[in-house]
């Protein structure tokens, strides 16, 4: 993989993408193997938005290379309070750490950061825009239970606002998938993602109802419906409902269904669906540490 | 220089930028900044007969040189244009635009919650797509309407 930055799922080719995945699989059959691999290496944190599943697993991932992190912490207590840009602030970092993680709130903040920086950078998440590292999970999580190729995936939720979704949609065009969009018609795929998606050659299956489509699917990618995108109360209540799963709604589709969830949840999932085997969205955000172990070992180089 | 097009008078220096699709002109000087309040000498013909574009706009500022940044911005809108660059009333440069991978500065995306609109020490930038242009930073197409993202 020859990147500086990793900034948006965009960028990323199949040998990208299998390159990380394979060295995330050998990470996982026996992590102690890279205990010291990146000793007095350190990670910088920028978390410009709260954060608890990703900060965390980068966290332990480079600790578990062996390196250690310096973190930023909340955007009350750090410059960014005082009136600092963007650009400044990860100029000042850099010089602080060996590479740098961005979770920002605005669109298109990492690609404009990793311009000012000479360490590599990577996107945490940026506004509605992108989240790779998420995807590169969601692909290693997908490839272990059903495969990446000749496989037919629905993605269900908040596909406009929902930066997962957008880099996932991205990703999957390098493989065999074919992508099925479940939405609510205001929360459809945005412009940008349905033009490289036809550029791609990848046709755009979009569906208000999953019921229709639940029995062909092999992996279920829900997504969380947020409140706030909707006038009023009473509307969200009457669309929300219709993109929720419990056991019951579940049982037309297929026996090795995997019910994927970037997390967190609310109430889209039941908490009836934990306990069945299609259930993998625990093990999915578990697999966030390999995954992120393996993208810092290969942006940081060889053993330090 | 044809009879139809001495509607605007000559010019000693500047630029004159002509084959403007009609009613563009307008967008142009907006595009280069000009509002008027700037002092520059600056003359339009507008819907003026054309053999090739059938109307067109033509505009010479005096004392003028554009930029690229501008000139691929013009080419976005009026991509039949030519520029000529006027010293001594003589043109001593003319050539036609053409239009760029990427435009930079001048436009403003349309996204406002792009990094680029919140006062980073950045240009905006965006990718030259057949029927559009797309931000470089958020990805964000515009297709619709590009004049109405100049920046003020």
């Amino acid at each position: 993989m020859r990147h500086d930055h990793i900034t948006s799922a965009r960028q990323l080719s199949r040998e990208d993408i299998e390159t990380v995945l394979d060295r995330a699989s050998e990470l996982a059959a026996d992590p102690s193997a890279v205990a010291d691999r990146h000793e007095g290496a350190l990670l910088g944190l920028l978390f410009f938005e709260p954060s608890t599943r990703t900060k965390m697993s980068f966290s332990a991932a480079m600790k578990r290379l062996g390196g250690d992190i310096v973190d930023m912490g909340p955007v009350d207590s750090s410059s960014v309070k005082k009136g600092e840009s963007l650009a400044d602030t990860v100029r000042v970092v850099e010089g602080y750490a060996d590479a740098l993680v961005l979770r920002h709130p605005s669109e298109g903040a990492a690609q404009m950061a990793s311009k000012f920086v000479d360490v590599p950078l990577i996107n945490a998440g940026d506004g509605a825009g992108q989240h790779p590292t998420q995807t590169l999970l969601d692909l290693y999580t997908i490839r272990e239970n059903a495969g990446l190729d000749d496989v037919s995936i629905g993605i269900m939720g908040d596909l406009k606002y929902g930066r997962t979704v957008h880099s996932l949609a991205h990703a999957l065009t390098n493989f065999d998938v074919s992508q099925h969009f479940i939405s609510p018609e205001s929360l459809q795929l945005p412009r940008k993602v349905r033009y490289d998606l036809h550029q791609e050659g990848s046709a755009v299956k979009e569906h208000t109802d999953l019921d229709a489509i639940l029995p062909s699917l092999d992996v279920l990618y829900v997504t969380r419906i947020q409140r706030e995108r909707f006038p009023d109360e009473s509307e969200y209540r009457e669309v929300a409902g219709e993109y929720q799963i419990d056991t019951e709604s579940l049982s037309v589709a297929k026996e090795d269904l995997s019910v994927m969830h970037p997390l967190p949840r609310v109430d889209e999932i039941a908490y009836d669906v934990d306990e069945t085997a299609k259930a993998n969205y625990f093990e999915q955000a578990h697999n966030g540490v390999p995954v992120r172990m393996a993208l810092l070992d290969l942006l940081l180089g060889g053993a330090q | 220089m044809t009879s139809q097009e001495l509607r605007v008078s000559k010019i000693e220096r500047g630029t004159v930028i002509d084959h403007i699709p009609g009613g563009q002109a307008l967008n142009v000087l907006a595009i280069l900044g000009i509002d008027g309040r700037e002092g520059d000498v600056v003359s339009i013909g507008m819907n003026v007969p054309s053999d090739r574009l059938g109307r067109k706009d033509v505009v010479k500022v005096e004392d003028r040189e554009l930029s690229q940044s501008e000139v691929d911005v013009l080419s976005l809108i009026a991509p039949e244009a030519s520029i000529n660059i006027i010293k001594n009333f003589d043109v001593v440069e003319k050539h036609r635009v053409e239009r760029p991978e990427r435009v930079s500065g001048v436009l403003q995306c349309s996204n406002h919650n792009c990094i680029t609109t919140e006062g980073e020490p950045v240009d905006s930038e965006f990718e030259v797509l057949d029927d559009g242009i797309r931000c470089v930073y958020c990805d964000t197409i515009i297709r619709d309407d590009i004049t109405a993202h100049i920046l003020a």
